[in-house]
């Protein structure tokens, strides 16, 4: 198992001011495994997500990408190391179409010159391969993600997390707006990056999410490492139980 | 004519007049400039459209038209910059200094954009790593403190007097001689190449660049910004150098059209520069806005005062009216959103 290992987090603490959001925390991710992570409102999930991306630096700790230990300055660190997130608020431009949404920070360009221009042909096209791939229907890949539909922006921020071929990728609730339907796209996908080796994380506070996709789940509460299962070796009442904090 | 055949023409008008938004969304200002020189041109036959008046409006807006584009891009970062008219003060007096010096022309020319540079850069500094909690602050402070160091240095009076080479950007006159035969009077202003170059310049970098693209991001949602993997203080920094810059090339205009540096040089101008980004439909809280509105919110600034002057209307009057037309234009903004998003 641990040949496998793709991210590791030993020990991780993050503190906001007086708060202490996350407390010695350990997790790992195997290649091609999909980890689902529980906890009750406030206990620090998204936190953890988002040292893992980048975005927060750990008060302490530290973090390993294929068993090496690195530092992560910004989610660009993190994206060249294979990562992608969906963040549980989305975070996508309302003001910028789809496209633009889907290739944030890393626009195609064409070089004139000396300089490098946007090209905005290429990212048109592969918007709209990306977004067929993954049948996602909307009007055109140049509508602004302020007139979409809350299910809608959940897949673009799916669509930007999966466009750059990564090795891992962790979802913050990536259901908790959809309808029934849109929720089993969502669950598919993720077993289809499975399929295909990628490693994904996901957070989410439905059992069926859990038990339909997850080959191990891990709990946490107030900020700390509570209880972790194969999902073989679980049930659906004893995660919720570890949710509101009991174990037998 | 059935039922089925008349809903369908109703349909039909409806989808023309849905057409139609966009068109008006992108072109509307546009229409609105048409229509005030119709009415200006019917008022002042003889005057408003005569060669001399047009190049008058073109050389009074281009200096003022470097401070509003440098404001908008700020603006689209739901920022804003109250301190371009001090640094419009200050990088001119730098320049009369440089020039009264003795300095070779050249090097007096790099001054003024050199300062705005610094001053806008010293702007986006104090905003990001001094984590300032709004741009409004930072540059309220510099709106006092650049004005105050241009006084400082240049004992508060006047300097009058530069190369001919300096005056050429605000004051030089392209001959049209080819067009209009030897010794013709009419002529295109220097200055309004210059603005029309850099108006190009600046929306091919917002619209076709990657830090364009990050600029109008930053705009619309600073965090996906970051989660992206932009370093949006430093792009912040770019964008507040960018629009010291352009107010030090407003300076280096200003010299040439005036031919002298003085303590109020500039003064107020910031506001004239924001209702200019306004009018032209940039959104106040970042995002939104174009270049071809910003010109198009300088036009018509610059035709309004032009037009009023020569109707002789008082400056108090002009004063009631500009504001009149800021709040105006941002409430046709707001219909127009409206029927946008209709239900
Ligand atoms: N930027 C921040 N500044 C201060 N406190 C924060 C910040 N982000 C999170 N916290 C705090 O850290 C704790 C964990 O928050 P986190 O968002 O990780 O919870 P979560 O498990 O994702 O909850 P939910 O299920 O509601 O999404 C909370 O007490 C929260 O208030
Ligand atoms: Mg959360």
């Amino acid at each position: 198992m641990s040949d496998n290992l793709v991210l590791e987090a030993k020990s991780v603490s993050k503190f906001f001011g007086t708060i202490t959001a996350l407390q010695n925390v350990d997790l790992h991710l195997n290649k091609g495994e999909v980890l689902g992570v529980v906890g009750d409102n406030g206990a620090g999930k998204s936190t953890l997500m988002k040292v893992l991306s980048g975005l927060y630096k750990p008060s302490e700790g530290s973090l390993f990408f294929d068993k090496e230990k690195v530092t992560l300055n910004s989610p660009r660190d993190s994206q060249n190391l294979g990562l992608e997130m969906v963040y549980q608020d989305l975070a996508l431009a309302g003001n910028l179409p789809i496209g633009d949404n889907i290739f944030l920070g890393r626009e195609p360009t064409r070089k004139v010159g000396p300089f490098n221009f946007l090209d905005h042909k290429k990212r048109k096209q592969l918007t709209e391969e990306h977004l067929a791939k993954l049948k996602i229907n909307v009007k055109s890949a140049d509508q602004k993600v302020e007139e979409l539909s809350g299910g809608q922006r959940q897949a673009v921020a799916i669509a930007r997390a999966t466009a750059f071929n990564a090795k891992i990728v962790l979802m913050d609730e990536p259901t908790a707006a959809l309808a029934v339907k849109e929720v089993g796209k969502v669950l598919d996908l993720i077993l289809n990056l499975k399929k295909l080796g990628v490693s994904v994380i996901v957070i989410s506070h439905r059992m069926d999410d859990i038990f339909t996709v997850c080959d191990r789940v891990m709990a946490l509460f107030q900020g700390t490492n509570f209880a972790e299962s194969e999902l073989k070796n679980t049930s659906r009442d004893e995660v919720i139980g570890w949710i509101m904090g009991k174990k037998d | 004519m059935d039922h089925g055949e008349k809903r369908l023409m109703d349909k039909n008008q409806e989808s023309l007049f849905v057409r139609l938004i966009p068109f008006f969304e992108r072109y509307g200002i546009l229409l609105l400039i048409l229509i005030m020189i119709a009415v200006l041109h019917l008022l002042q036959p003889d005057v408003f459209l005569s060669w001399r008046n047009v190049t008058n409006i073109f050389k009074q807006v281009s200096w003022q038209s470097m401070l509003a584009l440098g404001v908008f891009m700020v603006i689209v970062t739901a920022g804003i910059d109250l301190s371009v008219g001090s640094i419009i003060m200050l990088s001119l007096m730098g320049l009369a200094i440089a020039s009264k010096a003795g300095m070779p022309w050249y090097v007096v020319m790099l001054v003024a954009p050199a300062i705005g540079f610094l001053c806008g850069m010293f702007n986006g500094i104090g905003i990001t790593l001094l984590r300032m909690p709004h741009p409004f602050i930072m540059t309220l402070g510099t709106l006092y403190i650049f004005r105050g160091i241009g006084n400082l240095i240049s004992g508060g009076v006047p300097i009058t007097g530069f190369a001919e080479q300096i005056r050429v950007i605000g004051n030089g006159k392209i001959k049209l001689d080819v067009f209009f035969g030897e010794g013709a009077r009419e002529y295109i202003p220097t200055s309004l190449i210059l603005m029309i170059v850099i108006f190009f310049i600046f929306w091919v970098f917002l619209n076709h660049t990657r830090i364009g693209k990050w600029i109008y991001a930053i705009g619309g949602n600073p965090g996906a910004a970051r989660a992206a993997g932009i370093n949006v203080d430093r792009i912040l920094i770019v964008v507040y150098t960018l629009c010291g810059f352009l107010a030090g090339i407003g300076g280096l205009i200003l010299a040439g059209r005036t031919n002298s540096a003085y303590p109020n040089a500039g003064l107020q101008s910031e506001l004239d520069a924001i209702a200019a980004v306004i009018i032209g439909g940039a959104s106040f809280f970042g995002g939104r806005g174009t270049v071809l509105g910003v010109f198009a919110g300088v036009m018509i600034m610059g035709i309004l005062r032009n037009g009023l002057n020569l109707m002789n209307v008082s400056v108090f009057w002009q004063q009631v009216l500009i504001g009149s037309i800021i709040i105006l234009a941002v409430y046709i903004d707001v219909l127009r959103r409206q029927l946008a998003t209709r239900t």
